[in-house]
């Protein structure tokens, strides 16, 4: 057979050599070998690693992922996601258990945690409503104003935030015989919930909303004019994003045991952002690396200085370097170096193949 | 728009203004302070918010300036508020001269600017979000490299004694039951500095309105690659007016180091500030900057007056009303 360009879904449609339905086979091997690794980590990795490394990295991932699908394909970038996700943990304190009984109702998490994603998504959706008045940069500046609103107001409101000491005592709920608090139940949720929101987005990536917000992103009046409803399709992709980040919200406070202010203060805001760039707004798993490199950082930046000889205080001062160099040598973050190294490895060699 | 609407429209205005002026100038029946707290109370909000107005306007208007001219979205702003007002600091420490510390800070803050539009706009020129992003990073090393510097605690730069004490002012805060006329006493510095911002910004509005060099500042917003064919040097042009907006920030971080402190998180405070007084009055417009500031500066002062918990709040609403309303800001151009 001569090497003719195939389409990619028609070549996804084709009976395979192995046998295997098309769609598994369609699966890279590297997926799979990162699947085991993370299924069969727990058996690796202590309980301080399995929460604070990895759980931690999946939650901050779903956040950045969250903004990455306004970024990547809507092209709005939102800086508004670490705030509607803190909403949402603030929201499951109020309406579930904490330490603070004069505030919290002390409902079921069955009915808390919906209850809760709902008005945070519906805060996302008013966020998005006012945004989408504006673009580009506008956007970027009037969610920076609203996330630094929301972090006063929580800071100063003592009736529903619990001012600036916030909540505590909140704990993921016992639930179908499982303690989700534990470390392994607690891995386990985070990566199942941050697998789903990543097929999740890939899947909307490819259906016909994605297709048609990314066509939105790359030309709004031609869009319009073949009779898409830009503005509604917009504000659907701030409704979708809101809600990952709400899950991941829950989560966050969950595995702190607690929320204040500071969990949507600006330097989170701006974490998530760097979180998101770093990693790649080009592709969902970006966000996930790019939050995967932060927690290790974080967790581990102590360490490194003092081998270096450095302050051990100057944390901040690595992740924005590390930053600025991403930004100035990489505009789409790890993602996009990969990418550029892979094609430099194969240099055109199937320079036709429908296949990425 | 119908001409009875408009005619309207002014009437309302003229009642707020003639209601205002009242407010100000007459002294409050006493039944009027039973409900709404005394007059002093009330004055003394009205005035620090417009002297806060004017620091705002002195932060807000570097920005709008850059942004208008260039396209250029400097999220490093409130850094150079910040090391303006740290440089202040040094130099009045050093020499004792709260004057010269002006002339220090924006020296310093507008060299730090042509080196970030040497090095970093430049070269990448209409790049909105990579613009963005790469101020957020230098904004994010700059606060760090701070505190490395000068550590978290609050500074104040001392204001010159002259200046030290308060004066009384023509305007009634209450009257004694013996029928004695109370006057109000008001800070001298902070009077001072709000002259200081307004002759400022009229300085800047005629040198845009009035002069060659305005013009050319004017003409490069509309068509830069049209200005660029007539012979002027827009690279070079480019450079000056955004040394002169980061001195304007660095300025203004001496007036915020004098009003009020300096300490780590000012920049980002400053920077959001003058973030929503540009999306309230109107990107690239100086006088749109000076009517945001003053609102801004009101409705935070007056709010945490009134309603403590939802003073932020207050200033939130301004601006969704504005976005809401007039996206593009009150005195922005469509």
């Amino acid at each position: 057979m001569t090497d003719i360009p195939v389409p990619a879904p028609a070549a996804a449609a084709a009976p395979s050599a192995s046998g295997l339905p098309a769609w598994l086979s369609a699966v890279h091997p590297a997926w799979w070998i990162l699947g085991f690794l993370l299924l069969f980590m727990p058996a690796m990795a202590g309980d301080f690693v399995l929460v604070q490394i990895f759980g931690w990295s999946f939650i901050l991932g779903m956040i950045a992922l969250s903004l990455m699908f306004l970024g990547g394909y809507g092209g709005m970038v939102s800086l508004a996601q670490m705030t509607i996700a803190a909403l949402a943990g603030y929201m499951a304190a109020v309406f579930g258990t904490s330490s603070v009984a004069e505030i919290s109702l002390g409902l079921p998490w069955w009915i808390a945690v919906p209850i809760a994603l709902s008005i945070a998504t519906l805060f996302g959706v008013v966020v998005g409503a006012l945004a989408v008045r504006t673009a580009g940069i506008y956007t970027i500046m009037i969610t920076l104003a609203i996330s630094a609103a929301f972090f006063y107001f929580a800071l100063q409101n003592y009736e529903i935030f619990n001012g600036q000491r916030g909540f505590n005592g909140i704990r993921a709920p016992v639930a179908f015989g499982v303690d989700w608090r534990a470390p392994v139940p607690f891995y386990y949720l985070t990566l199942a919930l941050a697998a789903a929101s990543y097929l999740f987005v890939v899947y909307v990536g490819r259906a016909p909303f994605g297709l048609a917000l990314q066509g939105i992103r790359d030309n709004a009046r031609r869009m319009a004019a073949i009779g898409y409803n830009v503005t509604a399709h917009r504000i659907a992709a701030y409704a979708v994003a809101s809600f990952i980040a709400g899950v991941a919200g829950i989560l966050l406070t969950w595995q702190n045991g607690q929320i204040s202010p500071g969990t949507a203060g600006i330097p989170a805001v701006i974490d998530i952002l760097v979180i998101a760039v770093v990693g790649g707004l080009g592709h969902p798993i970006g966000p996930f690396l790019g939050a995967l490199l932060y927690a290790l950082l974080r967790t581990f930046a102590l360490d490194v200085f003092s081998a270096f000889g450095f302050e051990s205080t100057r944390f901040n001062l690595l992740v924005g370097v590390a930053f600025l160099v991403v930004v100035l040598a990489s505009p789409d973050g790890l993602v996009g170096l990969w990418r550029r190294w892979r094609d430099r490895r194969r240099p055109a060699a199937k320079p036709s193949g429908g296949h990425r | 728009m119908s001409r009875s609407l408009a005619g309207w429209r002014i009437a309302l205005v003229a009642l707020a203004v003639v209601l205002f002026a009242w407010l100000v100038l007459a002294p409050w029946p006493q039944g009027f302070e039973a409900v709404f707290g005394r007059k002093k109370v009330f004055l003394n909000a009205v005035l620090n918010g417009i002297t806060l107005g004017g620091l705002y306007f002195l932060v807000a208007s570097g920005f709008t300036l850059i942004f208008g001219l260039m396209r250029n979205v400097n999220l490093a702003h409130g850094s150079l508020y910040l090391v303006g007002g740290y440089v202040a600091y040094e130099t009045v420490e050093a020499t004792g001269s709260w004057l010269l510390s002006f002339v220090a800070a924006f020296l310093v803050t507008a060299f730090l600017g042509l080196l970030l539009q040497w090095f970093i706009f430049r070269r990448m020129e209409g790049q909105d979000l990579r613009q963005t992003l790469v101020t957020i990073g230098i904004s994010i090393v700059a606060a760090d490299v701070m505190l490395w510097l000068w550590g978290g605690g609050f500074y104040q730069i001392a204001a010159p004694a002259a200046l030290g004490g308060a004066t009384q002012l023509p305007l009634i805060s209450s009257v004694k039951s013996n029928g004695d006329t109370v006057w109000l006493t008001y800070p001298i510095v902070r009077l001072v500095i709000f002259a200081a911002s307004v002759v400022l910004g009229v300085a800047m509005w005629l040198v845009l309105n009035r002069t060659r060099l305005g013009m050319m500042v004017r003409a490069g917003v509309d068509d830069r690659d049209m200005l660029s064919a007539i012979a002027v040097r827009v690279p070079i042009l480019f450079m000056l007016v955004f040394a002169f907006g980061a001195g304007l920030a660095g300025v203004a971080g001496v007036v915020g180091g004098t009003f009020q402190s300096l300490a780590p998180g000012e920049d980002s405070r400053f920077l959001l500030v003058s973030l929503i007084v540009v999306i309230v009055g109107g990107m690239g417009s100086i006088p749109g900057a000076a009517l945001g500031a003053l609102i801004i500066g009101l409705a935070e002062q007056l709010g945490s007056v009134y309603a403590p918990t939802y003073a932020v709040a207050l200033t939130f609403l301004i601006m969704v009303a504005v976005l809401a309303f007039r996206p593009q800001g009150l005195m922005g151009r469509a």
